[in-house]
């Protein structure tokens, strides 16, 4: 009891001081950037080349020279062209001969629903700059991306980023909206024949 | 007048310091979880390209990086861009060793799920980046992520 009374109070200022050291060395260490990035799924390996027979309707092929110019399905194109080229080119909405085909495909939570088969090949020169290749692959994905978003509010009232779509509405909004597209092998043409 | 300035002198009470370590510490744990130290130096430098849909990328576990860039330290290496797999420059040969050896690490049924994320440059020509894509799909990996920054740093 007389030890109780005599107990003298622990002064807790130094222990502010530590905290604040170790807080700084913190502060100092972390990195708070979180990796982004595009994925994409790369073909498997062929030894021998074998022509996949697409119609030619259902390709679109970008084609960007070393001096960073597009070529879309024949024409010359700016970057801020390209995304919309694109989505005119998925949807299809007119059911155009000249562009994809639909496939009528039973999907879960959508139903039916007609499912374009068309297919985006981008190809580029040597060099031709990276960063103008992550352009282009981003132009296509954002064309994408909006479709699915319009096929998403369609049939569960919500874009297809929002959290509060299920995982398996995600994935069926993907199967009616397949991202195709074609990690196409790089070709060397000088010049762009 | 006087008669406030009197009072305030007689009652100016001191500031307790003793919650003061209690928020320290809860910045300090905040900082503890979300910091993620850097595994490698970087012996290349890159500045990412910008893509506005670049994605966040879900469990890092299961994600190897490969470094494509002008090396940092220009006198010793040059300035021809290199290749950096886990902490040393390797050459375009050695993408398929790494990438069966980082299958490996993850184990058998894991190892299917590798993706590799590309950090390279953006002022890199295609070529060395599809010849790294070719000896990817090569080793028989088709995971792959351009590691990519949302807006433009400066």
């Amino acid at each position: 009891m007389a030890n109780k009374r005599d107990l003298p109070p622990i002064n807790a200022g130094a222990l502010a001081d530590i905290s604040f050291l170790l807080l700084i060395f913190f502060l100092v260490t972390t990195t708070m950037v979180s990796d982004r990035g595009l994925s994409r799924i790369l073909p498997p390996w062929e030894e021998e080349k074998n022509e996949m027979d697409v119609k030619e309707r259902n390709v679109l092929s970008v084609f960007i020279n070393l001096r960073n110019e597009i070529m879309v399905g024949g024409e010359r194109m700016e970057l801020t062209e390209l995304k919309d080229r694109a989505k005119i080119f998925i949807q299809n909405r007119y059911d155009d001969p000249n562009l994809p085909e639909k496939e009528i495909t039973e999907i879960e939570l959508i139903g039916e629903f007609p499912v374009s088969s068309g297919i985006v090949s981008v190809l580029s020169d040597r060099g031709t700059s990276y960063g103008m290749y992550i352009a282009v692959q981003n132009e296509l994905t954002r064309a994408f991306n909006e479709i699915r978003d319009e096929v998403s509010f369609r049939f569960f009232g919500r874009p297809y980023t929002d959290p509060g779509l299920t995982n398996a509405q995600r994935i069926a909004v993907q199967q009616a909206v397949p991202l195709k597209i074609s990690e196409a092998e790089q070709r060397d043409m000088a010049g762009g024949q | 007048m006087a008669v406030l300035r009197k009072k305030e002198k007689k009652e100016t009470p001191r500031i307790s310091m003793s919650s003061l370590p209690d928020v320290i510490f809860l910045l300090i744990f905040f900082f503890m979880v979300s910091t993620t130290m850097r595994q490698v130096d970087l012996l290349v430098r890159f500045t990412l390209p910008v893509a506005s849909e670049a994605q966040k990328l879900e469990k890092k576990s299961l994600v190897s990086y490969i470094q494509i860039g002008p090396p940092t330290d220009v006198r010793r290496y040059g300035t021809t861009p290199r290749i950096q797999l886990n902490d040393a420059f390797r050459g375009m040969g050695d993408i398929g060793a790494f990438v069966v050896s980082e299958k490996e690490k993850l184990g058998e049924v894991r190892g299917h799920y590798l993706s590799v994320s590309l950090k390279a440059d953006a002022n890199l020509h295609m070529g060395i980046i599809s010849d790294v894509k070719t000896e990817l799909r090569r080793a028989g990996q088709n995971k792959l992520i351009y590691a990519a920054e949302i807006y433009a740093k400066h």
